[in-house]
């Protein structure tokens, strides 16, 4: 993967990638430590269709959104000889009851037989977390289970 | 009434007139500066009302903000942005000085204004706005096209003209002979080189001079240091806005991110009130005869800055809707100008006329600009359209 970094003097840089459907993709650093999300049009590489301001927890979210899916991609495509194994993604939100908390208080495998497989933060995957990793808002927890398993444990972590 | 009364009054007035123009030009979108100057036109000499009592304060006001103005453009850059944008995009540069210092200059020459006029009236169709250029490009969503750094790096090229630029306009307006200019010259280019290196060896050491984590006396440092400079450097007969250009060019890194932050307040009331101290002094009555003039400069030099973005922003491989954006977004003309143009009027060595002139260009100038940036746009794409569908309809 080539990324373009450009200076913007006075404000930042740029870093962007061209897509493979032939649209320009990246973000603008500013010098005060804002981020911006850039998209160009269609017909315009040059020009940008919209530029979303970011703030961190957006910013690392998203990173997770992204590097989440491409992880669950990869572990349904290698389940996918065990019938009725799905792999699902769970995102902790600021009100959940186990934010901020131990992700062993929640007793997921106990109560669903559910096996939270990786933690995406911050753009980085912590890979088989044990009960001591604290979960905060914005984590993505990449989960294996059955359908039903998987349905239970997202009310655990809604609800407690 | 008590003098102190009566500048109070009038100070406060003003001021509180500022703030009702600035609230409109941001009700509409556009720059405050042209607001500012019309507002000084309508007091002042020939104007509907004279303001005596504030006059003392306003001229040493008028003085802080150009100050402050200079200060905050070398504090815009970093000494490491501005060598590697001399680097890389000097030919841009180069073509812009030709293309917009020549029209003005002309125009100066054409109008027996001589040698002193030509070079005032060069430098005030030259430089472009900066301030209204960044804005421009950031209300637009404009940040992170590609066009966007072939402009930065043109303001910034602007940006180290202006401090060879300046020294030899104080110099030629002081009326100093040839030998002595280029003298001149040579000890301005020599100080530029010096505060590069210094700033890009030691900048810390002169950032940690005046940096403080407490904001009250960062402020202070930075006001003190920035008015010893400046005063320091006229004492020198180098223009006080050169000194204060030059500290802001040494300041570098985290301090000047912070100097810019804290400083902005206090540039935009002192600037605003050069703004209307410059319009004061102006008779607005003698902007008619030279608006035709003005008119002429204006279209002139708005072709002769599309070209230098066009040219610029082809060479860095952009395409045809993304070179005009670059070439409008180069169009205004504002503070510098009107700064230029202050320096030529309080040497008084420059007819009147000159202030009428560059008023009147700024004026258009700065409303032309931004209004170009956002429609040459669309402008482009209507007039690039009816050209496509023709090969599809022909017979195969």
């Amino acid at each position: 993967m080539n990324v373009d970094e450009t200076d913007l003097p006075g404000l930042g840089r740029r870093k962007d990638f061209m897509t493979a459907s032939g649209r320009r993709i990246g973000v603008v650093e500013y010098r005060e430590g804002q981020t911006e999300l850039i998209v160009s049009t269609w017909d315009d590489p040059d020009t940008c269709q919209a530029s979303i301001p970011l703030t961190a927890d957006e910013a690392a979210a998203l990173g997770n959104l992204l590097g989440g899916q491409r992880l669950a991609m990869q572990l349904s495509e290698e389940h996918r000889e065990i019938p009725g194994i799905v792999t699902r993604q769970f995102s902790i939100a600021g009100d959940s009851p186990f934010h901020n908390q131990p992700m062993g208080k929640a007793c997921i495998r106990t109560r669903s037989g559910v096996s939270i497989v990786a933690i995406m933060r911050e753009g980085e995957v912590v890979p088989s977390p044990g009960p001591d990793v604290v979960l905060h808002p914005g984590d993505l927890l990449v989960a294996v289970g059955t359908q039903e398993g998987l349905d239970t444990a997202a009310d655990i972590l809604r609800n407690g | 009434m008590d003098p102190l009364a009566l500048t109070l009054i009038e100070l406060g007035a003003v001021v509180f007139c500022l703030g009702l123009l600035a609230r409109l030009a941001g009700r509409i979108g556009m720059s405050p500066i042209p607001l500012y100057l019309v507002g000084g036109l309508f007091f002042g000499a020939g104007g509907l009302v004279k303001l005596e009592g504030m006059h003392e304060f306003a001229h040493l006001s008028s003085e802080i903000g150009v100050i402050l103005l200079l200060l905050m453009l070398g504090l815009e850059y970093t000494a490491a942005e501005l060598v590697t944008g001399l680097r890389r995009s000097w030919q841009a540069g180069v073509l812009d000085l030709v293309l917009n210092f020549i029209p003005g200059a002309a125009l100066a020459v054409l109008l027996g204004w001589g040698l002193v006029g030509a070079m005032v009236m060069g430098g005030v169709t030259y430089i472009s706005s900066s301030g209204i250029a960044a804005k421009v490009i950031t209300d637009l969503g404009r940040i992170g096209n590609r066009e966007t750094p072939v402009v930065l790096s043109i303001l910034v090229f602007e940006d180290l003209a202006m401090a060879v630029y300046l020294p030899i306009l104080t110099a030629t307006l002081a009326g100093v002979s040839f030998l002595v200019g280029l003298q001149t010259v040579g000890i301005s280019l020599a100080v530029v080189t010096v505060v590069l290196v210094v700033a890009l060896r030691h900048g810390h050491h002169v950032s940690k001079a005046v940096h403080s984590e407490n904001s009250e006396v960062f402020l202070l440092n930075l006001l003190g240091a920035a008015l010893l400079v400046a005063g320091l450097a006229a004492a020198m007969q180098v223009s006080a806005a050169v000194g204060a250009f030059m500290l802001g060019i040494a300041i570098s890194g985290a301090t000047a991110h912070s100097a810019t932050r804290i400083l902005e307040p206090l540039r935009d009331l002192f600037a605003a009130i050069f703004f209307v101290v410059f319009g004061l002094n102006t008779d607005p009555t003698s902007i008619p005869p030279v608006l035709g003039w003005a008119l002429i400069l204006a279209v002139l030099t708005a072709g002769t800055k599309v070209i230098t973005g066009v040219w610029a922003a082809k060479r860095a491989g952009i395409a045809l809707p993304g070179r005009f954006r670059a070439g409008a977004a180069l169009i205004a003309r504002g503070e510098f100008s009107i700064v230029i143009a202050g320096l030529a009027v309080a040497s008084g060595v420059v007819p009147h006329d000159l202030a009428a002139l560059a008023t009147a260009y700024v004026l258009i100038m700065a409303i032309m600009g931004p209004l170009a940036a956002r429609y040459v746009e669309p402008v482009v794409k209507m007039l690039r359209r009816p050209a496509k569908p023709r090969p599809a309809a022909r017979p195969i």
